[in-house]
């Protein structure tokens, strides 16, 4: 039987890869697949406490379902917010959306 | 217990091959790993085989209904080894990879594409206790199975590096993801109604087989799996008389033939999936439990055959369906999908869920199909009259703006022969 | 035995197509690679019994939010055929913060290690997977769907997700919309 830890362990090391991608990507895109593992990550950890705690209750899954459903929400209107930024700055790079620098 | 052959023939008859063997094996581990490395390679060969008979019945099917003869050359007078020799002809074809082709989705994407319209096969039950594997999921396995498929053409058109390939890939996922939303909704009536997403318990749930239950529900799930498999009406992502092939048009030999034979077992798949779900699978008047004097349970074998007549039953459909029809406009195509199959589908989940809940629990089963059907009923003439009023009014619109240019044009007409005529003078 | 192996395997391919999501320069091998690891997170709630969610994965990350990033990707393309690093100004600085994010997780993991025997010891509460009986397992999609529309459990939750992917759909048609004056 696997132990819980494992896939705990997993789950961070998961989420601390996402992070890394966040932080040092510079394409929006890439940093929106970034988001996209950590919330994997995240539901990993949701989803194995349930099978090992909770089996007889399905919080644990629910929970998941929901991050599911702000996952697809939070990527599509990223990826609507990066197309608009597209038409009209003709880049995706992170580091030259700054208009509002000073 | 020792092997014997005449038993051997009887558990083959009865098809329950697999509890003889685990009889004569024993329980050994490996006696499982076997009996599924066999199970597996009988499913997807089944369909890897059935792939060739299929293109020989769909073209011999179309040139009759179009007044044709079809392949009559190879294979005696009715060209039965048309298909083998096309195949052939495909294995000699040198694979071509073009240059700049980003290598890893060009090559990836028809492996891909077959394993996932193979791993479908997996949940369908073909006989009583003939099923892969019963997931208590699934249908909802198949669709998501089915929305993997998706991503293989993306991959085939960005991997050919090749404008038209990535519009025709570009077409395709557009129409595939819009009209899996209708599937996806038809296929929850039936699950509403058998309580489970299992499709043996579907089948099991049908004393009454759904598309009497639900015929408007059965129609939609038609209409969207038409458009799932790319056939006319809706292969205007193909369209092979006025584009090109779309996303595998850099694909040569072999590797166009696994697109090929992916489109064809999804087609196949998909009649499969409509017997499951619509036609009662393999029942047929309690012919599935026949059972003769001496215990031979042969319903078994009665139940496969069921089966693919019924299926075929359902290809030939999908193969008249295309010799019949025109293609649609894309437009048409949207249109058809987000004010017609989404709406209806959501007002038959609403009245299926509300019949269901309002019926008392001890009713029949006919008599609750027969309230069902009703409801059915209602919500079809419904949406037809919705139809009838748009399509008038869509009509006399029409009609107005013609006569308007009517009116322009007689009217530029009566000026140039009055100009004419002032010429003239 | 078998399972241990099967959860390596996955584990590893999940966290290998990760690693390649976050470091390669191709911005589409990077969005293959992520269905990839989708489709081990996958395995890997299979391997928890959890074969609704595994389906939902599939059909949600991979049939829905990949092909909405291949698109993005697809239709900001110029940007990509520029032979830019990957990476912008900071990839140190981000490694280190990632890594140590890493650690402390690690860290309180190892400081609870007298909850990891294998097999179930007396006394331990998170020693081993609650043995349970299949039909649970199997009416646990059932439960799920129950506890979605049951007022004791998700009921509300449930509608503000419906709601907030109805705004999310409006709202990214809104914002990706070609307005008038751009062209």
């Amino acid at each position: 039987m696997i132990p819980l830890s494992w896939y705990l362990f997993v789950a961070a090391a998961l989420f601390s890869i996402g992070l890394f991608g966040v932080l040092a990507r510079r394409n929006a895109v890439a940093i929106l697949m970034g988001v996209e593992l950590m919330l994997n990550a995240v539901n990993i950890n949701l989803v194995a406490f349930w099978r090992y705690r909770t089996p007889n209750q399905p919080i644990g899954m629910a929970w998941a379902v929901f991050v599911l459903t702000v996952a697809a929400a939070e990527a599509a209107v990223g990826l609507a917010l990066i197309i608009s930024i597209y038409r009209n700055r003709d880049s995706v790079v992170a580091e030259e959306m700054d208009m509002l620098k000073n | 217990m020792s092997f014997s052959i005449v038993e051997f023939l009887k558990s083959l008859a009865e098809l329950t091959t697999a509890n003889y063997l685990r009889q004569v094996w024993g329980n050994a581990p490996w006696v499982e790993l076997v009996l599924d490395i066999i199970g597996v390679v009988l499913v997807s060969s089944f369909g890897l085989i059935i792939v060739i008979f299929l293109i020989w019945l769909e073209r011999k099917l179309i040139a009759r209904i179009q007044d044709r003869i079809g392949p009559n050359r190879v294979g005696g007078k009715f060209g039965l080894l048309q298909s083998v020799a096309d195949a052939m002809k495909l294995l000699s074809k040198e694979l071509i990879t073009p240059n700049g082709a980003d290598k890893w989705a060009y090559n990836l994407a028809p492996y891909l594409i077959v394993i996932t319209s193979l791993l479908m096969w997996a949940v369908i039950p073909f006989a009583p206790g003939v099923v892969g594997v019963d997931l208590n999921i699934g249908l909802f396995y198949i669709l998501a199975i089915s929305s993997v498929s998706v991503v293989t053409i993306l991959l085939a058109g960005w991997g050919s590096n090749n404008k038209y390939a990535l519009l025709g890939a570009f077409r395709s996922v557009a129409q595939l993801v819009s009209y899996e939303v209708p599937m996806i909704l038809s296929v929850l009536v039936p699950i509403l109604l058998a309580r489970s997403m299992s499709t043996v318990d579907i089948i099991e749930a049908q004393t009454v087989p759904f598309i009497l239950v639900v015929p408007l529900s059965a129609l939609i799930f038609f209409i969207s799996s038409l458009a799932e498999t790319g056939r006319t009406p809706f292969d205007l992502l193909e369209a092979d008389s006025e584009i090109v092939a779309g996303f595998h048009i850099e694909y040569s030999g072999m590797k166009f033939a696994m697109f090929f034979l992916a489109e064809f077992l999804g087609t196949l798949f998909m009649s499969g999936l409509f017997v499951v779900v619509y036609l009662g699978g393999y029942r047929f008047f309690g012919l599935e439990n026949f059972e003769t004097a001496g215990g031979f349970a042969l319903g078994n074998l009665f139940g496969l055959i069921t089966f693919f007549v019924k299926m075929f039953l359902v290809y030939f459909v999908f193969v008249w369906v295309r010799a019949t029809l025109p293609r649609v406009r894309i437009d048409q195509m949207l249109n058809l999908n987000w004010k017609f199959l989404v709406p209806v589908t959501l007002a038959l989940i609403f009245a299926a869920a509300v019949v269901d809940k309002l019926l008392p629990t001890g009713m029949g089963d006919v008599s609750r199909a027969g309230v069902h059907l009703f409801s059915n009923v209602l919500i079809g003439i419904v949406t037809l009259e919705i139809l009838r009023w748009h399509g008038r009014k869509q009509r006399v619109e029409q009609e107005a703006r013609v006569s308007r240019n009517l009116e322009g044009v007689e009217a530029l007409a009566a000026e140039a022969v009055s100009s004419e005529a002032a010429a003239a003078h | 035995m078998t399972e241990t192996i099967i959860f390596i395997i996955v584990s590893v391919f999940t966290l290998a197509t990760g690693w390649i999501v976050v470091t390669n320069r191709n911005l589409f091998h990077a969005a293959l690679a992520l269905m990839a690891s989708f489709l081990g997170v996958a395995g890997l709630y299979v391997l928890l019994d959890a074969g609704f969610l595994a389906a939902a994965q599939l059909l949600v990350y991979i049939g829905a939010i990949s092909i909405l990033i291949i698109f993005a990707i697809m239709l900001t393309r110029r940007m990509m055929q520029t032979n830019e690093s990957a990476f912008n100004a900071q990839p140190g600085l981000s490694a280190i913060t990632a890594v140590s994010v890493f650690a402390i997780i690690a860290y309180i993991l190892w400081r609870m290690r007298q909850f990891w025997p294998i097999e179930p010891a007396a006394g331990v509460p998170l020693a081993s997977r609650t043995v349970v009986p299949d039909s649970l397992l199997m009416d646990s999609v059932a439960a799920l769907g129950r506890s979605f529309v049951s007022p004791d459990a998700f009921v509300l939750p449930f509608e503000v997700a419906s709601i907030l992917l109805l705004a999310a759909l409006i709202g990214s048609i809104w914002v990706a919309w070609p307005k008038a004056e751009d062209k």
